[in-house]
C-alpha cells in the first residue's frame, strides 16, 4: 500500500501542503481533488520523490521514498502534470529508453514496449517523432511510460487534462481496467471524472485535507440530496403549493417555474432518513393532480465541492 | 550486482543523450562549425604551412580558446532542456540515482566531443604529407586536448543545472571557464606576479586548464596532469549533484 504520513511542504515560508496523511490499498482508485493551487501536484511530487517533504514521509510498499528511493520508485508508475516527454524522440525510442531504465533488456524489453503501445492505442503513431503528435497522443505516450513496467502503484497527475471527451473516456476505461491489482492515486479537478472513476475521494484545499469519503457519500452532503423535483399539471399553482406544504415530512418547497399549466417545484424533506417521494405521490394522486415527472435528487457534487473548498481564512 | 546495475543505468542514460545529439540537426551544425573554426584558426591565423614544420603545434595551440565557446555550447542543453521541457520530473522519478544520470550525461557529451575531435584527423594526414611528424607527440596532444575538453564540459554541465535558460547556462559556463583559462595565460600571470607572492602565483597557475594542457603538449603525459583534469571533472560532477538535489528542496 501507499502510506502518506503527515506530509508537509514549505516553499520559502509558505506552507503549501499541510500535514496530509492517508493510505491507499490495492484495488482502490483514490481521487485527489481540489481547486488549482491546492497542493495536489506538490503532494504527488513528494510521494514520487521528485521533491523532498519539509516533514513527514511517504512509504510505498514498505519502502520509504526518502530512505530507499530506488526500491520505492521501482514500484511506482508516475504521470507528471502536463505529461512531459522528450519531443525529439520517436515514440518507440522513448518507450524503449523507459523500458531500459526499468531494467528490461532484449526480447522482454520489446514485449513491454509493444504491450504499452497496444494498451494506450499508440500503434498508428509508434514510429512517429513525439513532437509531431497532438496533445492527446503526447498524453498517452506519457501514460504508456507510466504503466510500461506494470507497477503496483500508479500516480497520475491530471491524466485526462487537455483530452477531448472521447479520449477522456478511453483513459478512464484504461484506469478502471487496471485498478484491480493496483493502488492508484489520480488528481483531477473534474468532478464527473472523480465520480465515474474513483472509489474514494480526498478533497484538499489550502494544502489541507477537508474531506475523505466515497463519491456517493460526498453527494449526500449536498443540500439537494433527497429533495424531490416535481412537475405537475396544475392550473392553480398556489393551491398545489399549499397542498404540498401540508404533506407530512416536507420541510420546505421552492417553486422553480410555472408556465401555462406546468408547475415545477422542488420539495425538501425534513430529514433524508424518511423518503418523501411516496407520500407526495399518493397525496397528489388522491387530489387527482396529473404528475408529469418526479425525480429524487442525488445532490450536486459541485455544490459540495464549493462548500468544502470555499476560501477558508488562512494563517 | 549493484555495480552492474549502476553501469547499466549510466549506459542507458548515455545512449539516450547521444541519440539526442544526433537526432537533432544541431549536432551536425556543431560538428561543421567545430571543424571550420579549428581549420580557420590553424591555417589562416597562425599560417600552418608557413611554419615550415611538420607538426601540429599551430593546430593544438587554439584548442583551449575554441573550447571556451564550443564546449559550453555543446553542454548547455544537458540539464536546461530537461528543466524547460519538464522531463526532469520523469528522469528524477525513475529508479536511477542523480549520480548515475549526471555520469551518463557527462559521458555522452564527452563522447560527442571525442567524435568531433577525431574528425580533425585530416590535420594529422596533412602533417604526415608535409614531413615526418612525431606521431607519439601528436597522440599525446590529442589525449591532452580530450582531457581538457572533459574539464570544460564538466563546468558546462554543472552550469546548465542552474537554469532552464540555455543562454544563461552558456554565459555562466564561459565566464567560469575563462577564469580557469586565464589563470594560466602568460600575459595575465605576468601582471598578477607583479604584486602577489610567488607561491600564490604557483597555486593559481596550477589551477588552470591551460597550464596542464601546455604541459601535456610538450609530449609527455604526466600523472599529475591527468589527476588534475579528473579532479576538476569529479569536483564539477559532485557540485552538479548538489545543485540538482538542492533544486529539489527549493
Ligand atoms: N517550486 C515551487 N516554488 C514555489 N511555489 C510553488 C512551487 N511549486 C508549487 N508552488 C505553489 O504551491 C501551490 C500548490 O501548487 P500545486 O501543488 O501545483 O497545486 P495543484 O496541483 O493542486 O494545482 C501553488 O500556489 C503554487 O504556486
Ligand atoms: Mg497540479
Amino acid at each position: 500500500m501507499i502510506e502518506v504520513r503527515n506530509l508537509t511542504k514549505f516553499f520559502g515560508s509558505r506552507k503549501v501542503v499541510d500535514d496530509i496523511s492517508f493510505g491507499v490499498e490495492k484495488g482502490e482508485i483514490l481521487g485527489f481533488l481540489g481547486p488549482n493551487g491546492a497542493g495536489k501536484s506538490t503532494t504527488m511530487r513528494m510521494i514520487t520523490g521528485f521533491i523532498p517533504p519539509s516533514s513527514g514521509a511517504a512509504v510505498i510498499g514498505g519502502c520509504d521514498i526518502s530512505r530507499e528511493p530506488i526500491s520505492a520508485r521501482k514500484q511506482i508508475g508516475y504521470l507528471p502534470e502536463n505529461a512531459p516527454v522528450y519531443p525529439e524522440m520517436l515514440v518507440t525510442g522513448f518507450l524503449e529508453f523507459v523500458a531500459e531504465i526499468r531494467g528490461f533488456r532484449g526480447s522482454e524489453k520489446k514485449r513491454k514496449v509493444d504491450e504499452a503501445i497496444e494498451k494506450c492505442f499508440l500503434t498508428d503513431v509508434r514510429s512517429q517523432s513525439i513532437q509531431t503528435l497532438s496533445k492527446g497522443f503526447k498524453q498517452r505516450v506519457c501514460f504508456a511510460q507510466s504503466i510500461l513496467h506494470d507497477p503496483e502503484y500508479l500516480i497520475l497527475d491530471e491524466p485526462t487534462d487537455g483530452l477531448d471527451p472521447n479520449q477522456k473516456h478511453e483513459v478512464r476505461q484504461m484506469i478502471r481496467k487496471m485498478s484491480e491489482e493496483k493502488a492508484i492515486i489520480l488528481s483531477t479537478h473534474i468532478l464527473d471524472e472523480m465520480e465515474t472513476v474513483c472509489t474514494r475521494a480526498i478533497i484538499i484545499a489550502g494544502g489541507k485535507i477537508v474531506s475523505d469519503n466515497t463519491p456517493y457519500n460526498l453527494r449526500t452532503q449536498s443540500s439537494l440530496h433527497g429533495a424531490v423535483s416535481l412537475t405537475l399539471k396544475a392550473p392553480n399553482p398556489d393551491e398545489a403549493a399549499a397542498l404540498i406544504q401540508t404533506i407530512p415530512g416536507v420541510k420546505s418547497i421552492k417553486v422553480l417555474d410555472h408556465s401555462l399549466d406546468d408547475f415545477r417545484v422542488r420539495i425538501f424533506p425534513e430529514t433524508i432518513v424518511n423518503p418523501i417521494a411516496g407520500t407526495i405521490l399518493s397525496t397528489l394522486g388522491e387530489k387527482n393532480y396529473e404528475i408529469k415527472s418526479i425525480f429524487v435528487e442525488q445532490g450536486r457534487l459541485d455544490e459540495v465541492f464549493r462548500n468544502l473548498t470555499a476560501v477558508t481564512p488562512q494563517s | 550486482m549493484r555495480t552492474s546495475e549502476i553501469m547499466r543505468n549510466i549506459k542507458t542514460i548515455m545512449k539516450r543523450e547521444i541519440k539526442g545529439y544526433f537526432e537533432s540537426p544541431l549536432a551536425y551544425v556543431f560538428i561543421v562549425i567545430f571543424l571550420l573554426l579549428i581549420g580557420f584558426f590553424t591555417f589562416n591565423v597562425t599560417s600552418f604551412y608557413e611554419n615550415g614544420q611538420a607538426d601540429l603545434r599551430a593546430f593544438f595551440y587554439w584548442h583551449p580558446w575554441l573550447y571556451l565557446f564550443l564546449i559550453p555550447a555543446a553542454a548547455m542543453r544537458l540539464w536546461s532542456e530537461e528543466m524547460r521541457m519538464k522531463t526532469i520530473e520523469l528522469l528524477l522519478t525513475f529508479p536511477v540515482s542523480v549520480g548515475e544520470v549526471i555520469c551518463g550525461k557527462f559521458l555522452a557529451a564527452w563522447l560527442f566531443i571525442g567524435i568531433c575531435l577525431s574528425l580533425t584527423f585530416p590535420m594529422v594526414l596533412t602533417a604526415m604529407y608535409l614531413g615526418d611528424p612525431d606521431l607519439g607527440a601528436i597522440l599525446c596532444a590529442y589525449i591532452g586536448s580530450f582531457l581538457m575538453a572533459g574539464a570544460y564540459l564538466s563546468v558546462g554541465l554543472m552550469t546548465s543545472s542552474f537554469t532552464p535558460s540555455q543562454v544563461i547556462s552558456f554565459v555562466l559556463a564561459v565566464v567560469i571557464c575563462l577564469f580557469f583559462l586565464l589563470a594560466g595565460f602568460s600575459p595575465v600571470i605576468d601582471i598578477v606576479s607583479g604584486w602577489t607572492p610567488q607561491w600564490f602565483v604557483g597555486i593559481v597557475t596550477n589551477l588552470s586548464f591551460l597550464t596542464h594542457y601546455n604541459s601535456i603538449q610538450r609530449g609527455v603525459i604526466d600523472f599529475r596532469d591527468i589527476l588534475y583534469y579528473f579532479s576538476v571533472i569529479v569536483f564539477m560532477i559532485f557540485a552538479n549533484a548538489l545543485v540538482i538535489q538542492n533544486r529539489k528542496a527549493a
